[in-house]
């Protein structure tokens, strides 16, 4: 094909009245080994006994989950490794109307929330169920619903969902991001990031 | 340590009209129709460039590895240096902020800086979405990310429900008064915006931005070639960029502290105390819409958990409002992702050039211009006036 000097697109006589090509869909995928970092395959495998462990941090005891070995804030190492309990409570959450293609088992609307475990610092992500959408709470206690025993693996989808435990809710001003500073010593409630200076 | 900048001036803005399918054009027939129209708005040709900034989302969206290198002769930039810059959706603020600091530290006397994206040929929200080895995989696009967030403010601010959906509303009508915009919806009423389903609870449909084809270019220059100009340019009177981890313990996701530091930082260079009295428009990044609000107080227009009532009470709305916010629609009526945050800038330098047509704020001397990306945790802020610093 050549442009003429009006911009009219001269086609061979081969391609007259042929409909011409708007665009094209070319899907693309990418399948990988995923090999895990030390503390990934600590914490993975840990799924596997339906035990959840995260990293605290020699600055100040907050502890991290997923374990990354590092407490991002100081820039300093963590080796000690903590186990933690599988209740919590929802920090935040979305209710969710979009269905995410290809991803089976989830009919919306599904509950996904923030969800920190008693004694974390970070929340970490998961299903809430076993109540109605609209009854999910900021601050609201949960505890994890396990696979069966004989279908557990190296997988955080070992927890299908979390589910109310019926205690009483977390305060606002303590919920979520928000609980870590709740925790510390000399600490004013919701103080945001002040406490990072 | 703060040096002595060079003084930096917009001295063209050029736009292509967003839409959801540019199929006429190519990415590099895209992008060199928003150069053009830089270019000639600044009365200017290739050769009186001397570098390009280029800014977009991350490569996967569209699936075409570096662009910014097959894009080169499309821009002029051949045996000319490029910079392709990276920050996710706050990206077109950092691609101005990069371009200017080439003449602020004296490296170059005009640059050429362009942001765009091509939504139609990529899927932004499932890109966003990809399932990762060690969490489950619920989080679905954007949406599924700031709606926790929009959530938390609701909950500690007391904002009455709607007031999102006055955002949206609000955006929707300026947008019928620019032609650029992509959404124009003529015959919309609050009605429906409030009726709209939800997607991603408690944000509706309506009060999401759309995905657009579009790209937004600038020319900028120092001094010399500001006072040269022919036509009214705008002066750069401040320029900011912080960001933060996206989580951390004690997060204030809320009200990040990269973004109060950016604010703080870009009114202090701009010699400005009272942000609300002293800025006269602002085009900030709010793809959704409760993001106005918290994005008023996090800047410091607004105290805390109070900016719900300048948007309840009208002061952000292009008619009546004393500090009009996103007079352009914003990004909740047009979202080229890459170009959406050099959109803010550019209609922040065309509102103090006073150029900015049915949108014009009148007598507008200083404008701000916002971008924000990731997990609300990358941050670019510029303070433009009509004025020389």
């Amino acid at each position: 094909m050549s442009g003429a000097p009006d911009g009219e697109v001269r086609l061979p006589a081969s391609l007259r009245g042929v409909e011409p090509v708007q665009s094209v869909r070319t899907p693309i995928r990418l399948e990988y080994d995923y090999r895990p970092s030390a503390s990934a395959e600590s914490y993975l495998r840990a799924y596997a006994d339906k035990r959840i462990i995260g990293h605290r941090s020699p600055v100040d005891g907050a502890v991290f989950i997923p374990p990354r070995g590092v407490d991002p804030r100081h820039g300093v190492a963590i080796s000690e490794e903590v186990d933690l309990p599988d209740t919590g409570h929802v920090g935040n959450f979305c209710v969710t109307h979009l269905p995410i293609p290809g991803r089976k088992g989830l009919e919306v609307p599904y509950v996904s929330a923030w969800i920190h475990l008693d004694g974390a610092a970070v929340g970490f992500l998961g299903l809430v169920r076993g109540c109605p959408t609209d009854e999910v709470r900021i601050g609201m206690r949960v505890r994890a619903v396990w696979k069966p025993d004989d279908e557990l693996g190296t997988t955080a989808e070992n927890i299908l969902h979390w589910e109310p435990t019926g205690e009483p809710d977390v305060p606002l001003e303590r919920a979520g991001n928000r609980s870590f500073h709740a925790s510390q010593p000399d600490a004013g409630g919701d103080t945001g990031g002040e406490a990072d200076a | 340590m703060t040096v002595a900048k060079q003084r930096t001036a917009v001295l063209g803005v050029g736009q292509t009209k967003y839409q959801s399918t540019r199929g006429d054009v190519s990415m590099a027939g895209l992008v060199r129709e928003a150069a053009l129209r830089a270019l000639a708005d600044a009365g200017m040709e290739w050769a009186d460039v001397d570098a390009v900034v280029i800014g977009k989302a991350p490569d996967f969206f569209e699936g075409v590895m570096m662009p910014e290198l097959y894009l080169a002769d499309a821009l002029g930039c051949v045996g000319k240096p490029v910079l392709r810059v990276h920050t996710a959706g706050s990206v077109g603020g950092s691609t101005a902020l990069v371009a200017a600091s080439l003449i602020q530290g004296g490296i170059h006397r005009r640059v050429l800086t362009l942001g765009f994206e091509k939504q139609s040929e990529s899927n932004a929200t499932w890109a966003l979405s990809l399932p990762q080895p060690f969490s489950v995989s619920i989080n679905a696009g954007a949406g599924g990310y700031f709606s926790p967030i929009i959530r938390q403010y609701m909950a500690r601010s007391g904002a009455p429900e709607l007031i999102g959906c006055m955002v949206a509303f609000k955006d929707r009508q300026h947008a019928l008064r620019n032609p650029y915009a992509h959404l124009r919806q003529h015959d919309l009423t609050f009605d429906q915006v409030v009726e709209a389903p939800m997607l991603w609870d408690p944000i509706r449909y309506s009060e999401t931005c759309p995905s657009s084809d579009g790209a937004c270019a600038m020319v900028l220059g120092d001094e010399v070639s500001g006072d040269a100009a022919t036509g009214p340019v705008a002066w750069v009177h401040g320029t900011a960029m912080r960001s933060e981890a996206n989580n951390f313990p004690g997060r204030d996701e809320v009200n990040p502290q990269a973004s109060r530091d950016c604010a703080a930082d870009v009114f202090r260079q701009a010699g400005i105390s009272d942000p609300r009295a002293e800025i006269d428009v602002v085009e900030m990044y709010v793809p959704f819409s409760w993001y106005e609000p918290m994005w008023l107080e996090s800047i410091g227009f607004a105290e805390r958990d109070a900016g719900w009532r300048m948007v309840e009470e009208g002061a952000t709305h292009l008619d009546g409002g004393d500090l009009p916010v996103n007079c352009s629609g914003g990004v909740l009526s047009s979202n080229p992702i890459g170009a959406s945050g050099m959109i803010r800038f550019a209609e922040a330098a065309l509102q103090v050039r006073g150029m900015a047509g049915d949108h014009q704020v009148d007598g507008a001397r200083r404008a701000f211009g916002h971008a924000y990306g990731g997990g609300a945790q990358y941050f670019a802020m510029w303070v433009v006036g009509a004025e020389k610093p």
